[in-house]
């Protein structure tokens, strides 16, 4: 049984206490009025030289605040209340992209789960507390999620423009579009997915513990029949939520393997999470069955899913850059213009790393070398999330910064008290899976 | 040169393993190991230098990305500019996502066609060659574990018998 310890706790209550210091802290710094932004845009680049630079993405960026005339007086006044809206925007997006990405790594831990029990692995059980542990973590981040959904519903943030009344009835794409985009229908579907998930992973835990205590295979068998029902349930719905929580706060594009894209940031991350809390937790001692093949198969799956997710990235990239329409290729202008170095330091960081590091089979052995290329892939794909919400919401604003560093320590510290309170809850070990002795055997 | 080798038969992979740990345990140099089948961990049990091909797999991989950086370079914006996509920059790099298919495909095409071809070189494969397995039912249903004599067969053909050996068999073998 494995006990929270106070060191960690400390540190992890340190971190939501610092971390939520930055957040207030990026609250209070934005601007109020329109002549703060122009004094905040005006010291930080003085003479705000760049702005013809960015042309192409205000050009975009007119149609969403649908300006029908380029008269210059209200051009410049709109151009101003949207640089105020973006600097707004910028301590929300922070927060929801740190909210999410923590969220997300759950999410795919799940998935990862579901599979095992799906596919009734036989080398994964021992893992089994370890992946529930950090499941645990749905409950409140998804919950914080959706309370920044509808905070922006209620139009406490302007994240998603096609909320917007204002917006939407001078926008004919986002008028066609709104029987499906609209806050209600909005709401409704993330709570269909929360509740789904979260439901699947409360019930599966529970016939986990059940199974323990059981005398026969019931709760094992039932456990497997829920995780293939959840699969299908999870794929729709996760691609769904990629669409409406992600790629709707640029409105009026889309791509169609988008679903698949965020699954596999999702999918890489929340293993490599799975690995570096095994390791934790067997450098503590615990999980003294775990040994080093289920590093190495771990390491595969990280491994292998970076290289997934590059695959799904470059062929999301190509078709659009090779095909150059301008309703899609908008996406990736303002990208490279403004985010020139997260956007191609996230491929570094997501495809280079982990092929070169993780590449040789002993170094998939060597638990340093895989916690430091889970830092990486973890710092890799919270940037991929950076980028997919930042541009389209705080523009070329952006900057890691207070709100940013913020919102990630808050997280992170909510992350580690909640799942490791969650894995002293139950022995780390399944006493009655029918393949731990399978699992307890592994060997690659 | 011609020596004098034992040949042990046996009719199981799990009773094969268990011999060979106990030959190893004996101290005695296994020569080889004929199998129907891949036996997993018989390399590691008969203490054979790890293999070295996943090297010579990336070298090649790094080949045939050269391949084809230079091959397409020369093609699409040396020799031949062509205007695709309305994409005619003479740059190589800027037209560098058009490539990566063509990139990614070469390296793995030379990784594996070289990697095999150097397996087979190396495990002395080349078509029509003669086999070189001791007895035909080594490419059915029996195991066979070579040891070499020195003055010393009845203490192996006791151990041998010892491990599950179904039969045993002395014969000449000219290495080469």
């Amino acid at each position: 049984m494995y006990t929270f310890s106070n060191r960690l706790k400390i540190a992890s209550i340190v971190l939501m206490i610092v971390g939520a210091l930055g957040i207030i802290g990026g609250f209070v710094m934005a601007p109020g009025t329109i002549a703060e932004a122009k004094e905040m845009v005006a010291s930080h680049d003085s003479g705000h030289g760049d702005a013809h630079g960015a042309e192409a993405e205000h050009a975009t960026q007119e149609n969403d605040h649908a300006v029908a005339d380029t008269h210059g007086e209200e051009h410049d006044s709109s151009h101003d209340q949207h640089l105020l809206d973006q600097l707004k925007n910028r301590p929300w997006a922070a927060l929801y992209v740190a909210a999410f990405f923590f969220m997300m790594i759950s999410l795919g831990v799940l998935a990862f789960y579901a599979i095992q029990r799906a596919a009734q692995a036989g080398w994964s059980p021992l893992l089994f507390r370890v992946m529930e542990g950090i499941t645990s973590y749905l409950v409140p981040g998804g919950i914080i999620v959706f309370v920044i959904l509808l905070l922006s519903v209620l139009h406490m943030n302007h994240l998603f423009i096609w909320m917007d009344e204002s917006v939407v009835a001078h926008d004919a794409l986002l008028q066609g579009k709104s029987g499906y985009l609209n806050p209600t229908f909005f709401l409704i579907r993330a709570a269909i997915f929360l509740a789904g998930w979260i439901g699947y992973r409360e019930y599966s835990r529970k016939l986990s513990l059940a199974q323990d205590e059981s005398d026969d295979d019931s709760n094992f068998k039932l456990n497997f029949r829920i995780s293939a029902g959840f699969l299908v349930f999870y794929l729709i719905s996760e691609s769904i939520m990629s669409w409406d929580w992600i790629m709707s706060v640029e409105p009026h594009w889309f791509s169609t393997l988008f679903g698949w894209y965020i699954f596999a940031s999702m999918f890489v991350s929340g293993i490599t999470v799975i690995a570096m809390v095994t390791i934790y937790l067997k450098s503590k001692g615990y999980l003294e069955d775990v040994n080093d093949s289920h590093i190495h198969d771990l390491a595969k799956f990280m491994f292998g899913i970076s290289i997934f997710w590059t695959y799904l990235w470059f062929s999301q990239f190509m078709l659009i850059w090779y095909s150059n329409i301008p309703e899609e290729v908008t996406y990736y202008i303002t990208r490279i213009a403004d985010y020139r170095m997260p956007f191609f330091g996230m491929v570094a960081m997501n495809f280079l790393f982990p092929v070169l590091l993780l590449m040789n089979s002993d170094y998939k052995r060597v638990n340093w070398f895989v916690i430091l290329t889970g830092i990486v892939i973890l710092a890799g794909h919270y940037m991929d999330i950076f980028n997919a919400i930042m541009p389209s919401t705080v523009g070329k604003n952006w900057y890691i910064g207070i709100p940013e560093i913020g919102s990630v320590l808050f997280f992170a510290g909510l992350f580690i008290f909640w799942v490791f309170r969650a894995l002293a809850t139950a022995p780390l070990q399944p006493k009655r899976n029918p393949f731990i002795e399978e699992s307890r055997h592994f060997h690659y | 040169m011609a020596s004098k080798v034992i040949h042990a038969f046996y009719d199981d992979d799990d009773i094969l393993m268990l011999a060979v740990k106990k030959v190893k345990a004996a101290k005695h140099h296994i020569d080889e190991v004929y199998c129907p089948f891949p036996v997993h961990g018989l390399d590691k049990a008969m203490g054979l230098a790890p293999t070295r091909l996943a090297i010579t797999a990336f070298l090649y991989g790094c080949v045939g990305l050269s391949v084809a950086v230079l091959m397409m370079n020369y093609i699409m914006i040396e020799d031949w500019p062509q205007d695709i996509g309305g994409k005619p920059s003479f740059s190589y790099l800027e037209n560098m996502p058009a490539f990566v298919p063509i990139m990614f495909e070469l390296t793995v095409f030379f990784a594996a066609h070289l990697m095999v071809i150097t397996f087979y070189l190396r495990s002395r494969l080349w078509p029509f060659k003669e086999a070189e397995n001791p007895d035909v039912r080594t490419t059915d249903d029996h195991f066979l574990m070579e040891i070499e004599i020195h003055d010393n067969e009845q203490e192996l053909r006791d151990l041998l018998i010892e491990t599950g050996a179904v039969e045993i068999n002395i014969s000449e073998k000219n290495s080469h």
